[in-house]
């Protein structure tokens, strides 16, 4: 083997580090959902519902903007939103982790590959595909 | 329905198939769309949403642990995410399009094909062959195993990207994980041993997903009434199937689920004909 070794220790340390993100991304945001559920739970709990049919979405758990208000005025399904949305960024952070690796590596080839797929994931957040 | 009564119900149908979903190696997102949309009759879009979400949750959380063991060849996964991502977002732009029937039956057909490879037993292959591509990609690898680091090479690098934009195209379009699909690509066609193409699949499962629910969570697929349960379920039936693998690996056990999942598989097909869904 002549891999470089210190390579190989950078990899761990980025390694670990990624580890702790998501477990800690995904406890945080189980968390916000759980607490969301409670509430959503407490209030309309007992009202019927049928999923049978896409509504499409109301715009307080579709839009970024609405999400938040709706968190400030304590509403149980906007909560929960808030939390899958920290569940979803999870993965993404993870990626700019490493990016943010890689550089400290000098490796500019992975550098590049993480933006491309950080660029494709922008691409969707922000291609207007979802209207 | 009430809403409380629902969330129990379908709290406890989640945990059951997370715990499934990881004894028999299929994933959460496979089992708990059938039981939503047949049993429950969810629109196949919420159920779709909801899944996704439990994907993201149960690949996140098991990526944690092994990435820590350090088996997950991250090059690998990270180049290979350029070819997953592109193509979830390609496949749940199609959701959007693609009437419910077709996508009920291609789940069917996806389903069925995830049951059958489940079952077949993968042979731990070591790849000695150098192949350019893979070189200058810095895809080669180790592994530890028994405490000594196994050395390993990838193969057939263009194929492998190639069968992983469809397996991310799957992904976006019916809200699973595909890992099925992405171990014929590794395992199958780049000849990555099985430890490394688990946790590298694994791994990249978080990131595809997330790049088609943020699609999904603007076009209203994501319902959090019901996500909350369905993500909560899968997750914890998904820790339990994890501690229960270390001392039960019973093959009859394994046969009994995909035949499960094959009815459940069959019955999506059918109602996609018969457009009962």
């Amino acid at each position: 083997m002549k891999k470089d070794t210190k390579q190989i220790k950078g990899d761990r340390d980025i390694q670990l580090f990624i580890g702790s993100l998501l477990r800690w991304g995904v406890l945080l945001s189980m968390a916000v959902v759980i607490f969301g559920g409670i509430v959503y739970l407490y209030r309309h709990g007992q009202t019927t519902i049928d999923y049978s049919k896409f509504k499409g979405e109301p715009s307080l758990t579709s839009k970024f903007v609405d999400i938040i208000e709706g968190v400030f005025a304590f509403k149980g399904r906007a909560i929960i939103q808030l939390g899958i949305i920290l569940l979803i960024a999870t993965p993404i952070a993870r990626v700019l982790t490493s990016a943010i690796g890689f550089v400290a590596e000098k490796d500019y080839l992975y550098v590049t590959i993480t933006l491309v797929v950080l660029a494709i994931i922008m691409f969707s957040m922000l291609g207007g595909f979802g209207g | 329905m009430t809403v409380l009564v629902l969330t129990l119900i379908i709290l406890v149908g989640a945990y059951v198939a997370g715990l499934v979903g990881s004894l028999t190696g299929l994933g959460g997102g496979v089992v708990i769309i059938p039981l939503l949309s047949i049993l429950l009759h969810v629109n196949i879009h919420y159920a779709i949403g909801a899944s996704l979400v439990s994907v993201i949750a149960t690949s996140s959380g098991s990526a944690a642990a092994y990435v820590k063991e350090g088996i997950t060849n991250m090059r690998l996964g990270m180049f290979l995410e350029i070819a997953t991502t592109s193509g979830a977002i390609t496949g749940a732009v199609l959701a959007k399009y693609l009437p419910v029937q077709y996508i009920a039956i291609l789940f069917g057909v996806v389903l069925i094909f995830s049951a059958v490879t489940s079952l077949i037993k993968r042979a731990d292959y070591i790849e000695r062959k150098k192949s350019k591509p893979a070189e200058v990609l810095k895809l080669n690898g180790t592994y530890p195993s028994n405490g000594e680091p196994i050395a390993y090479n990838v193969t057939n690098v263009g194929g492998g990207f190639l069968m992983m934009i469809l397996a991310g195209a799957m992904s976006g379009l019916l809200g699973i994980g595909s890992g099925a699909l992405k171990v014929v690509a590794m395992d199958g066609i780049m000849r990555v041993p099985f430890k490394v193409s688990t946790t590298t699949s694994n791994f990249m499962i978080g990131v595809t997903a997330a790049a088609s629910a943020v699609f999904y969570l603007q076009r209203g697929y994501i319902d959090p009434g019901l996500a909350m349960p369905v993500v909560i379920g899968v997750l914890l039936g998904a820790f339990t199937g994890s501690k229960i693998l270390v001392h039960s690996q019973s093959k009859k056990l394994k046969y009994f689920f995909a035949i499960v999942v094959t009815v459940l598989a069959i019955q999506m097909i059918y109602k996609g004909i018969s457009g009962t869904l």
